[in-house]
């Protein structure tokens, strides 16, 4: 229960973070809260042979709001992003997930991007980033790119990030007005992982999308009709199906597809209720 | 830019409980055995190392934090407070430590240094904190012996005592 042996660089800007991603490819992993990755050292599930420490580069650390899209920065921690005074105004999504993502004492040290870098299956924010169809900021030496959420998330635990690229921030779409969301999960305990976690949007115009977190590798989502549409059951059914639920130790395929079909229909019609 | 070496020792200094200190550490020690083998403050316990007891939680730069989820390379320069630093003389109690063992909040104690810790960060960030509040801030820590409801009473009856004491904190 101990970490192996790893170096580790305190980089003091981000050009030195990414020198030092370079310099180690795939040998190298970016710590920054370390509520996922220290875990995972101290069982040694990971064994990188060199860490690189970007919460000592103050431009990562910043959330701004310009042009309709809010980009939080790799150093923002879970806590500052639940803190921070625009959220419930800008993401009101995020804002009633932020409480079911870990614990105080996690959130506290845990950063944003960080969760979306682990992509653990039953996570939140990776769930809100798929939902708001938001966008991943990766940063290499040579190159940045920007990759839409859907294309980021490639399976369990694994995202499309190469060796030498770090996470340098995520964009999420402020909210739209009259647009309703709403969110629910159903967890062994408040804060563990969610056995299935529901995020729905239910935008003016009347389209309708529903995210899944929990069941699939990656979290899932799919467009609906009106929850009073004849055909909405049989919809939400067939995606219940398609996730491919397993049974786990926590809870049996049958049952995660129940909850998807019952979590479902609830969070969407409290989404289309919060419309105007 | 500073690397460290996996086999060198080198100094980390934190404020620890209001007073400077350094140690000696290589980069893959955490911060729970910084505290624990090279200063010798024992208070904080080290349960599951994974994140989920809660045991170790102490608070860095104010907010409660596992401590068994931190390197010790990490608390360079933080401001860290332990268990060894609630007491507010030596031998003495501070009002929460009171409650716990008027309220029999504890019952083997291994729990009881985390527990402490984050209810203090939570009082000293919302005094008016709720009942709901409270059991969600306890939701991060794992009791086996008592259930958590003297755990919950005690830290009510020391929210009521502090702020009588301080009204202008309320």
């Amino acid at each position: 229960m101990k970490p192996a042996p790893f170096d580790y660089v305190r980089a003091a800007s981000l050009d030195e973070a990414l020198s030092a991603l370079h310099e180690a490819g795939d040998e190298a992993r970016v710590i920054a809260g370390g509520q996922s990755l220290v875990p995972m050292l101290n069982m040694r599930l990971a064994r990188p042979s060199v860490l690189v420490d970007v919460m000592r580069i103050g431009e990562l650390a910043r959330i701004e709001h310009r042009k309709g899209m809010i980009t939080i920065g790799a150093g923002v921690r879970q806590a500052q992003l639940e803190r921070w005074a625009p959220l419930a105004g800008t993401l009101p999504l995020v804002a009633s997930m932020m409480p079911w993502v870990g614990h105080a004492q996690t959130r506290s040290r845990g950063t944003v991007c960080g969760s979306f870098a682990h992509a653990d299956p039953s996570a939140e924010l990776p769930l809100a980033l798929l939902a708001l169809e938001g966008e991943v900021h990766l940063r290499s030496k040579k190159a940045r790119r920007v990759l839409p959420a859907a294309d980021f998330f490639l399976g369990m635990m694994a995202t499309a990030a190469q060796p030498g690229e770090m996470v340098e921030a995520i964009g999420l779409p402020a909210h739209g007005i009259g647009t309703g969301t709403a969110f629910a999960e159903v967890a062994r305990r408040h804060g563990d992982f969610a056995i299935v976690a529901c995020a729905a949007i239910a935008r003016p115009g009347g389209a309708i999308r529903l995210a899944v977190g929990g069941v699939a590798d990656t979290p899932q989502a799919i467009a609906l009709p009106d929850p009073s549409d004849p055909d909405f059951d049989d919809r939400l059914n067939e995606f219940a199906w398609a996730l491919n639920a397993r049974d786990d130790l926590h809870a049996s395929a049958r049952y995660r597809r129940d909850l998807v079909r019952s979590l479902g229909r609830r969070t969407v019609e409290e989404a289309v209720s919060c419309r105007s | 830019m500073p690397k460290l070496n996996r086999d060198t020792r080198t100094d980390v200094t934190f404020t620890l409980n209001g007073k400077k200190v350094t140690a000696r550490s290589e980069p893959r020690l955490l911060l729970t055995d910084l505290l624990r083998h090279e200063l010798g403050a024992t208070g904080t316990h080290v349960g599951c190392e994974h994140g989920v007891c809660g045991a170790c939680t102490v608070r860095i730069d104010g907010e409660p934090a596992r401590a068994c989820l931190t390197l010790a390379a990490q608390a360079e320069g933080a401001d860290i407070q332990t268990v060894e630093g609630l007491e507010p003389e030596p031998g003495g109690m501070s009002p929460l430590q009171a409650a716990f063992r008027e309220h029999f909040a504890l019952q083997c104690g291994f729990c009881t240094a985390g527990i402490l810790i984050s209810l203090k960060a939570l009082f000293d960030r919302k005094p008016g904190a709720s009942e709901q509040e409270i059991r969600e801030q306890l939701s991060g820590h794992l009791c086996r012996c008592t259930g958590y409801t003297p755990i919950v009473r005690a830290a009510l009856a020391a929210q009521a005592q502090m702020r009588e004491e301080e009204p202008r904190n309320a």
